[in-house]
């Protein structure tokens, strides 16, 4: 299968290339400092997850990394390259709270769109289009359009579009926010799953504690006003063992007492976080 | 469930068709012929036949020769019929040079805010102009083009007059629609690496149908409007404006000639009206595209 392909190729081709790597990255929107000194090496094939009360750049962070905003200081390098040439390269795929479909366009045309921007015939986008949807389990909605699916499926979609170049890095800024607990949940196992298919490095914007630490090898703390990095706690991301295993791992995962723990790491960072916020100001 | 309601739409405006010839015919009958004054003001219209004449004499006035005993007699009916397809021609050429401009100039707006800035406001001032002050400055410049063998014709005149009428919603509707799309898909199409003209083509122009498709129907409006205001203006022969002032000069003596002049005037605008309609209809994927 294509998919296993491009998990050897991203494992391969990456070898020794971190997807992302900041140094000293500052942002200053006029007089408020978004991002104050951050460093942040994201391996070939890592999970990390960016978690902090609103307001701590987060969101700004990933914008950087995408070549959406530009650093005011630091150096940014994505998959080896410049930001601007990563982004040009379509070497990362993006996705956000709002799924952003298309409406007018079928799903299978939502999911070929980065193709077909860069110019990719049709025959060759239509198989892409089909092998990815396989992937995210929507193979029969294909033809259908945007609105007759549900939050959780468009978001499924938006996952597939953003993984159409078959980039070695994926972008989320807090794709599940929207979605309901349930859904949520198994949208989390679904995305370790292709993770673990693809073998793409995913930096992930979240609010949830449990989720940060469920998915993530490293869950990395952020304290707002300057928005910085407090601190960085090792995630519970489970094992992939086959595409049927993980939704039962992810589920076992979520009540081991090394979950419970990571949680409770997380939290004591936020809150320390927090803590040296109030003293500064 | 879209054609029933298509259907409906189209039985209410037949049935309001029907409603306004019960009015006219009801008038008629239940006012008196002098109309109502009060205290020296009259406040009804008279109903009397030369102001008011009966819907079958106007129909039947259709089928009866332009000019009594001419050598070559010629149905009113026929006459309003081709002057109104001349107008049509006109108008339907104002709309499309008016809808060139119109989303050029909208596509110029949003590409360049400054330009926005800079034309916008004049984009409105121009339709505060009287279009009865243009038609003469327009037909006196073009009076003086000649391209190649082609020698300006009056018609050009009224055609141009028409798209300066049409131009304006659809400049205005096209650059709502072209700035309708999220910032969320805007940067999407940035992480992709899209150009301005691969943005253009498609995010916002298909974004943009639910606001151009109301704008063109206004536009189709205002075009037959211009064209038989500039008809009139410009004394062009061969449409129906011209023909309503010919039969408005003999409507003292024979009103229902003009009346049915203004009917095949109203047929016009549902005709361009309706040619909209085919438009949406062939636009219809993108209609929903407005979150």
């Amino acid at each position: 299968m294509s998919t296993e392909r491009n998990a050897e190729t991203n494992a391969a081709g990456n070898a020794g290339i971190s997807a992302v790597e900041l140094q000293g990255v500052d942002k200053t929107f006029g007089v408020v400092r978004a991002l104050a000194g951050v460093d942040l090496t994201v391996a070939a094939g890592e999970f990390v997850s960016l978690i902090g009360p609103s307001g701590c750049g987060k969101s700004t962070l990933l914008r950087v990394v995408a070549d959406l905003v530009e650093p005011t200081a630091g150096t940014v390098a994505v998959a080896g390259t410049s930001a601007r040439q990563a982004r040009l390269d379509q070497r990362y795929g993006i996705a956000f709270q709002q799924a952003g479909l298309l409406d007018w366009r079928t799903v299978a045309e939502n999911v070929e769109l980065p193709l077909q921007v860069h110019g990719v015939g049709r025959a060759e986008r239509r198989r892409r289009a089909v092998e990815l949807l396989e992937l995210v389990g929507l193979a029969e909605f294909a033809g259908a359009r945007p609105a007759e699916l549900s939050g959780g499926m468009q978001q499924r979609v938006a996952i597939a579009r953003a993984l159409a170049p078959s980039p070695g890095l994926l972008l989320m800024d807090e794709p599940f926010g929207a979605l309901d607990e349930m859904t949520r949940e198994r949208m989390q196992a679904e995305l370790l799953r292709i993770a673990g298919e693809t073998g793409a490095a995913v930096l992930f914007v979240t609010h949830s504690i449990p989720e940060a630490v469920v998915l993530s090898d490293r869950v990395v703390v952020m304290s707002p006003r300057p928005g910085r990095i407090t601190e960085i706690v090792a995630g519970r991301r489970p094992p992939v063992a086959g595409d049927d295993l993980v939704p039962d791992t992810v589920e076992d995962v979520r009540e081991t007492a090394a979950f419970f723990e990571a949680v409770t790491a997380v939290r004591e960072a936020l809150r320390k976080g927090a803590a040296t916020e109030g003293h500064a100001e | 469930m879209g054609s029933t309601r298509r259907l409906r739409s189209a039985a209410s405006a037949v049935a309001a068709f029907v409603l306004l010839v019960v009015l006219w015919e009801l008038a008629k009958l239940v006012l008196p012929d002098a109309g109502v004054t009060v205290g020296g003001t009259r406040i009804l219209p008279r109903t009397d036949d030369a102001a008011m004449p009966h819907v079958w004499t106007v129909l039947a006035r259709l089928g009866a020769p332009e000019v009594a005993g001419a050598a070559e007699p010629r149905a009113v009916g026929a006459a309003i019929a081709s002057g109104a397809l001349f107008t049509l021609g006109l108008a339907l050429g104002g709309l499309v040079l008016g809808g060139i401009a119109g989303v050029l100039l909208a596509v110029l707006m949003q590409r360049f805010a400054v330009a926005e800035k800079a034309v916008l406001p004049y984009v409105i001032a121009s339709q505060t102009v009287p279009l009865i002050a243009i038609a003469p400055l327009v037909a006196g410049w073009g009076g003086k083009i000649a391209i190649g063998g082609w020698a300006w014709e009056p018609w050009a005149s009224v055609m141009v007059i028409s798209s300066y009428l049409a131009f304006f919603p659809i400049s205005v509707g096209m650059l709502r629609g072209l700035t309708s799309p999220r910032e969320a898909d805007v940067e999407m199409f940035r992480s992709l690496a899209a150009g301005w003209w691969t943005t253009l083509v498609r995010l916002r122009l298909p974004a943009s149908v639910p606001h151009l498709v109301p704008a063109v129907r206004l536009a189709a409006a205002a075009a037959v409007v211009g064209a038989i205001v500039a008809e009139i203006s410009t004394g062009t022969r061969g449409g129906i404006g011209r023909l309503i002032i010919e039969y408005a000069q003999s409507a003292t003596g024979d009103p229902s000639q003009m009346y049915a002049a203004i009917l095949g005037a109203a047929v016009l605008g549902l005709v361009a009206a309706g040619a909209v309609g085919l438009l949406e209809l062939a636009l219809r994927r993108y209609r929903g595209s407005v979150a």
